[in-house]
């Protein structure tokens, strides 16, 4: 029996009393039971609200403003990490060819890169879910047509999508190009990612629209608008939680990968991927922390996001264990 | 299966037909091709005569039909950065990045399906999950972070291979081979493990997933029960069954090799197709940008075909599946 929405009167608003229903209802759910059974989910969860705390909070933990030119000296550049023979307490993880401090780069980098990765991700999954819902209920010409543009562009790699957007970009606005770079990015990976959300939603909903659930709603006559939010949309959201979950990690690789090739965010805001790239050059001088450190946090993030989806989609499907 | 074959191919076409359609409009509405030839201060005259010479007059199917004339036959142009024919600055980076691509998927192919075998065969000992728990780390690095390790080690710190360039090469006609120099070898071994490490990584977990199906499965418990010796089980029976879809993938997964090569020749400065295909994005180069598109969409529709083609042929029922449709309309 799916609990459909339909059991409430329509358009009740949500009332206090049933907040702290739906709190009891998360921690009696299978979902909480498997979370807190499962150490790598606990693990991965640490770690991500880990760094997703390190980049919200950078400000307040960077032991130095990078973006302050007046603290920068450049008589502390090229230091060691602190655990090193010339590294100094002040400097953790040591700095770069511009006195800037490894730790608080990083911090404010991840920062940037959390930004960009969430925000395409949310945009995505805003425009992948209501074409995916459209195509899935309208059927016919509309979903046809939607369709063939999701399999064109899923036999192409997302990265080549997204380098030919941003060398488009770059060439209809030639001048406005830092200001534009950070939504240009975004852009770029919004529109390479929007289609799974689209297939897969529109996979469900092909499903979920034949159901008696629906049926009885559209019988009662439930705008079609109101049945798609209320009654098709929170049943298709499931395999949408898991995707998403998935392509924020996909996402921050993705930028990254873009800034560490010149493409992607303003050099005046390093990212993650800005801060590999300009540490590149200086490890054959032996400074391997520019590099390595910025490097460390962007597995770190990826892998700990990629953990929690491959978790959550098992917890979800329990068929597929 | 002829019709089969042509409706495959008569969507290949389309696909190259919208790619096409893409790479015109970048080439007649993303900046001023006519400006970027003669430069922002020609004569107006000039200008005029030239945009004539172009057909940029003429409606704008008769000039997407040219282009198509044009770009069939090769020719893109020139490039607004290094003022040479786009066609040759192609043809003179290709070899680097098929060769490139080449050495990855081999390696891929040969370490990948002996290491997914040997995990699927010893899979609830330990040496078998800690090779899944490194694969999986080959999968979420991402591409230009592995060169960044393997260059650290390998060049700077071990000193044993070089980190940028294609090394010694050799000019066989049009065709430069790094390929018989040890040189060339010792210079392609970091990019193209790096390359390959992706695919390494899928390759073996696709392969492992596919033994343990093929070994639950009622021929290989007859074999067993004939009293065959495991090594025939395992790799006359079951490996062999795996190995169809395994070398589906594989075919596809070129494609991706090849767009992947764009950040594995940056990391290295390999001097291929990705690098120049990078240097047009930042310039950016349009002519450039807009014949890579178009060679790599030849690339991924030629191989979707022909994987899509040969599936057909080893697999009857899709043939029957994909007329049932249009039997009904």
């Amino acid at each position: 029996m799916k609990p459909g929405p339909t059991a409430r009167p329509a358009g009740t608003p949500g009332a206090p009393a049933r907040r702290i229903g739906r709190w009891r209802l998360l921690l009696a759910s299978d979902l909480w039971h498997a979370f807190v059974h499962s150490r790598v989910a606990w693990l991965a969860a640490a770690v991500a609200l880990l760094c997703l705390g390190g980049a919200l909070f950078a400000p307040w933990l960077a032991p130095h403003d990078p973006s302050d030119l007046a603290t920068l000296d450049l008589a502390d550049s090229h230091l060691p990490p602190a655990w090193l023979a010339d590294g100094r307490a002040t400097y953790p993880l040591g700095t770069d060819d511009q006195g800037r401090d490894i730790l608080s780069a990083l911090l404010y980098g991840a920062r940037i890169s959390l930004m960009v990765g969430l925000s395409a991700v949310a945009l995505s999954v805003l425009i992948g879910v209501t074409l995916g819902l459209l195509a899935g209920f309208a059927g016919g010409v509309v979903d046809a047509a939607l369709m063939r543009v999701c399999d064109v562009m899923l036999s192409f790699p997302p990265i080549l999508i997204a380098l030919l957007i941003d060398g488009v970009s770059r060439a209809v606005f030639p001048q406005a190009r830092d200001v534009l770079a950070f939504a240009v990015l975004i852009l770029a990976l919004t529109l390479t990612d929007w289609v799974r959300y689209a297939r897969t939603v529109r996979g469900s909903t092909l499903v979920e629209r034949n159901k008696e659930y629906v049926q009885a709603a559209r019988l009662v006559g439930v705008p079609r608008w109101r049945l798609l939010r209320r009654h098709v949309l929170p049943n298709v959201l499931g395999p949408v939680l898991v995707l998403a979950t998935i392509q924020v990690g996909q996402a921050i690789v993705a930028e990254a990968t873009l800034s560490y090739l010149g493409v992607g965010v303003p050099p005046a805001n390093p990212s993650l991927g800005t801060l590999i790239r300009i540490g590149n050059d200086f490890l054959y001088a032996g400074e391997w922390w520019i590099t390595l450190f910025p490097g460390a946090a962007l597995v770190l993030i990826s892998m700990s996001v990629n953990l929690l989806g491959d978790w959550l989609r098992d917890a979800l499907n329990p068929r597929l264990r | 299966m002829l019709s089969f074959f042509l409706r495959r191919l008569a969507q290949a076409v389309l696909v190259m037909l919208v790619v096409g359609m893409g790479a015109f409009s970048l080439f007649r509405y993303v900046g001023d091709p006519v400006g970027n030839m003669l430069g922002q201060d020609a004569a107006a005259a000039q200008r005029a005569q030239l945009h004539a010479d172009l057909g940029l007059d003429k409606p704008p199917a008769v000039q997407f039909l040219r282009f198509l004339g044009h770009a069939v036959t090769g020719d893109f142009g020139v490039s607004l950065r290094q003022g040479r024919e786009v066609s040759a600055l192609i043809a003179e980076r290709l070899p680097a990045t098929v060769e490139l691509a080449i050495v990855a998927a081999s390696i891929a192919l040969a370490v990948g399906i002996p290491l997914g075998v040997y995990a699927a065969l010893r899979r609830e000992h330990w040496d078998a999950r800690l090779t899944m728990a490194v694969s999986l780390l080959g999968i979420s690095l991402p591409t230009f972070l592995i060169g960044i390790v393997l260059i650290e080690l390998f060049s700077v710190l071990l000193g044993w291979f070089p980190s940028y360039g294609r090394g010694a090469t050799i000019q066989l006609g049009p065709w430069r081979t790094g390929l018989l120099t040890v040189d060339g070898w010792r210079h392609i071994a970091l990019p193209a493990f790096t390359l390959a490490m992706y695919q390494l990584a899928l390759l073996m977990r696709l392969v492992r997933a596919e033994m343990l199906e093929a070994l639950q499965s009622d021929y290989v418990k007859f074999a067993r029960a004939r009293g065959l010796p495991d090594r025939v089980v395992h790799f006359g029976h079951a490996l062999r069954n795996t190995l169809v879809p395994v070398l589906t993938i594989s075919g596809l997964q070129l494609g991706s090799l090849i767009a992947f090569s764009i950040i594995t020749e940056t990391v290295f400065s390999w001097p291929g197709m990705g690098s120049l295909f990078i240097q047009a994005v930042q310039f950016p180069d349009v002519p450039v940008m807009a014949a890579y598109l178009c060679l790599i969409a030849l690339v991924f529709v030629t191989i979707n075909l022909g994987v899509d083609v040969l599936y057909a042929v080893v697999d009857p029922r899709l043939r029957v599946q994909a007329s049932v449709p249009e039997a009904r309309r």
